[in-house]
């Protein structure tokens, strides 16, 4: 079993099993109060789960992208919870997430159905404010039902990402305004991705951004 | 959504005092403290210090990077050193406010998902209390008294505190209206050329320097400053007054008396320091003053303490150098100190609170 956790949107924990599916998954999509609310989501998950922490195989951490204050809380949250139950903590990247939950349950049909495979591309699209979005550009699932990535992800402005992403309006892409990532759907990505024995993602957060700094340019003059 | 406890189980009385772990993040120093009680097991502290050596000063999301990084190290690192296993703990503490939220944010998220791993219950805590609670950790066993007047001087921080009681009775005298002390060490050294951080550089800079060789102002201590900000604090204008003094110094063609620059400015706040905290403690009748904060490694300000204080009758407390800048051990003292009391743990539910009170010793 896993717990997984996301904070690159609003924030989603889940405890999730291979054969079980998604026990539970609680959401708040409130995308300011991280820090409150990422406690109160693992303990009602892993209740209403009925889980214990020394039951839990792994942590899945959302490593965004995503607005960093918030998606940094997720992530330490993650760490912390692991390094606290003796047990692995593993990172996915949110848009995996996000495309899996849409490839494998979307267009009415499961991946079984499909002979495994589901050719159908997508856009993901998330907000990563200051007037930018984030996009990746996936090709579908492949033979093991696992998404494939294309392109991204990366930072636009929301006028040009269909230049950004070289497809029109009109194809399929997510809504750049919700709010919360699946946990469970990252749990279950996960789940997959043990299953066959793949990579996961670096265990470093997707700011795409650099801090907001400028270096000190020396004395400033004060004038008299 | 229910605000529920990480644990019902409070434990009350044990042996030694309880077993606390302490997370503070409040600015550039990711901190992971063990204490048993008033007995300091472990102080492990993970500074980003150099990474903002190039901006001259605390960039907040620089800061706030490098403690999710250093978060699960700093952890491990602290329970090595104090020989305990999580599973030992009675508690743990963490630093939920006053300072920078995101870099709070990264403790309170950690703590909050640590205490619930482990089953422990979680004190968030106030971190200039927590310099305070600090004090009970020295080694030589002399116990803290109060009431003490609490003079906390950091690059985050310039604030005196009345503190009759550590875990309910503490209140807020004065603090700095614009920039802390340790901005102020740090501004000035940039201006005489010295890297980051100021305060070390300043001492060292001030070396051979004469004290008396330019008058700077001290900020807030005309009469007529002094009805409304009797024990607030103001850096700025003493910062533009050395650099008003540097320019026409050089204006003038003259080289800049560095070491006498460094003597007089560190005079400046050291003397408005202690003048207000010893102010304090005449007027309340609190023969008590303790230091805390980065700026007490600053040599002068330990220096004319110890003087002012002899002088006044006044006895000083000043906990070792490594507790007094920002530290997890300080948190789990105070910790420690809420749970000795049967305090209740933290609701689940709370968050990084930028300019928590002093009156609030425990976020609840
Ligand atoms: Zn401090």
């Amino acid at each position: 079993m896993i717990l997984a956790i996301d904070t690159s949107a609003g924030s989603a924990v889940a405890v999730v099993d291979r054969d079980g599916g998604v026990l539970a998954e609680c959401t708040v999509a409130d995308t300011r109060r991280h820090a409150e609310v990422v406690g109160v989501l693992i303990d009602e998950a892993l209740r209403a789960a009925g889980v214990a922490p020394t039951e839990l195989s792994a942590v899945v951490a959302g490593v965004g992208p995503g607005p960093f204050t918030g998606l940094r809380v997720g992530i330490v949250a993650a760490r912390a919870f692991a390094f606290g139950a003796g047990v692995p903590c593993l990172s996915v990247g949110s848009h995996d997430a996000v495309a899996f939950e849409r490839l494998s349950g979307a267009a009415g049909r499961s991946v079984s159905e499909a002979g495994g495979r589901l050719d159908e591309p997508l856009v993901v699209v998330t907000d990563a404010r200051r007037r930018e979005v984030a996009w990746s550009a996936w090709a579908g699932l492949d033979d093991d039902g696992l998404p494939v990535r294309v392109a991204g992800p990366a930072l636009v402005r929301p006028a040009d990402l269909d230049e950004a992403t070289g497809a029109s309006s009109s194809s399929p892409r997510t809504d750049p305004d919700a709010t919360v990532v699946s946990a469970g759907a990252l749990g279950m990505l996960a789940e997959r991705l043990f299953e066959h024995g793949r990579a996961f993602a670096a265990d470093e957060p997707l700011y795409l951004r650099e801090p907001d700094v400028t270096p000190s340019a020396g004395p400033k003059k004060v004038g008299r | 959504m229910t605000a529920t406890t990480a644990s019902p189980s409070v434990p009350v009385a044990v042996e030694g005092g309880p077993l606390v772990l302490g997370i503070e993040t409040s600015c550039d120093e990711t901190g992971v403290g063990i204490v048993r009680g008033t007995t300091l097991l472990a102080n492990v502290i993970s500074s980003s210090m150099d990474e903002h050596a190039r901006y001259g000063g605390v960039v907040p999301e620089v800061a706030a990077r490098a403690h999710l990084e250093a978060m699960e190290p700093a952890l491990r690192a602290a329970l090595a050193e104090a020989g305990v296993g999580l599973d030992e703990l009675d508690a743990i503490a963490v630093t939920s406010g006053p300072g920078l939220a995101g870099a709070l944010m990264v403790g309170v998220g950690a703590a909050k998902a640590l205490a619930l791993a482990a089953g422990k219950p979680l004190y968030a805590v106030n971190h200039l209390v927590g310099h305070v609670g600090a004090d009970v950790l020295r080694e030589d066993g002399s116990d803290l008294e109060l009431p003490t007047v609490a003079l906390l001087v950091s690059g985050g921080h310039t604030s005196l505190l009345h503190v009759r009681d550590l875990v309910d009775d503490v209140e807020l005298l004065g603090e700095t209206i614009d920039d802390a002390a340790g901005e102020a060490f740090d501004k000035v050294a940039r201006l005489l050329g010295l890297p980051y951080p100021g305060g070390p550089q300043i001492d060292r800079a001030a070396v051979g320097g004469d004290p008396t060789a330019i008058r700077f102002p001290r900020g807030l201590t005309l009469p007529k400053d002094r009805a409304a900000h009797r024990y607030d604090f103001s850096f700025s204008g003493l910062k533009t007054a050395v650099a008003r003094w540097v320019e026409r110094h050089e204006a003038e063609g003259g080289a800049v008396p560095v070491a006498d620059v460094a003597a007089s400015f560190r005079e400046a706040v050291a003397d408005v320091l202690l003048t207000k905290a010893l102010a304090a403690c005449a007027d309340l009748g609190v023969p008590r003053l303790l230091l805390g904060g980065g700026v007490v490694a600053n040599a002068r300000v330990r220096e004319l303490a110890t003087e002012r204080c002899a002088a006044a009758g006044v006895e000083l407390r000043i906990p070792p150098l490594s507790l007094c800048t920002d530290n997890g051990a300080m948190i789990a003292a105070l910790g420690a100190q809420l749970v000795s009391r049967g305090r209740a743990p933290s609701p689940l539910d709370f968050g990084a609170d930028s300019t928590l009170p002093v009156t609030q010793v425990q976020a609840v």
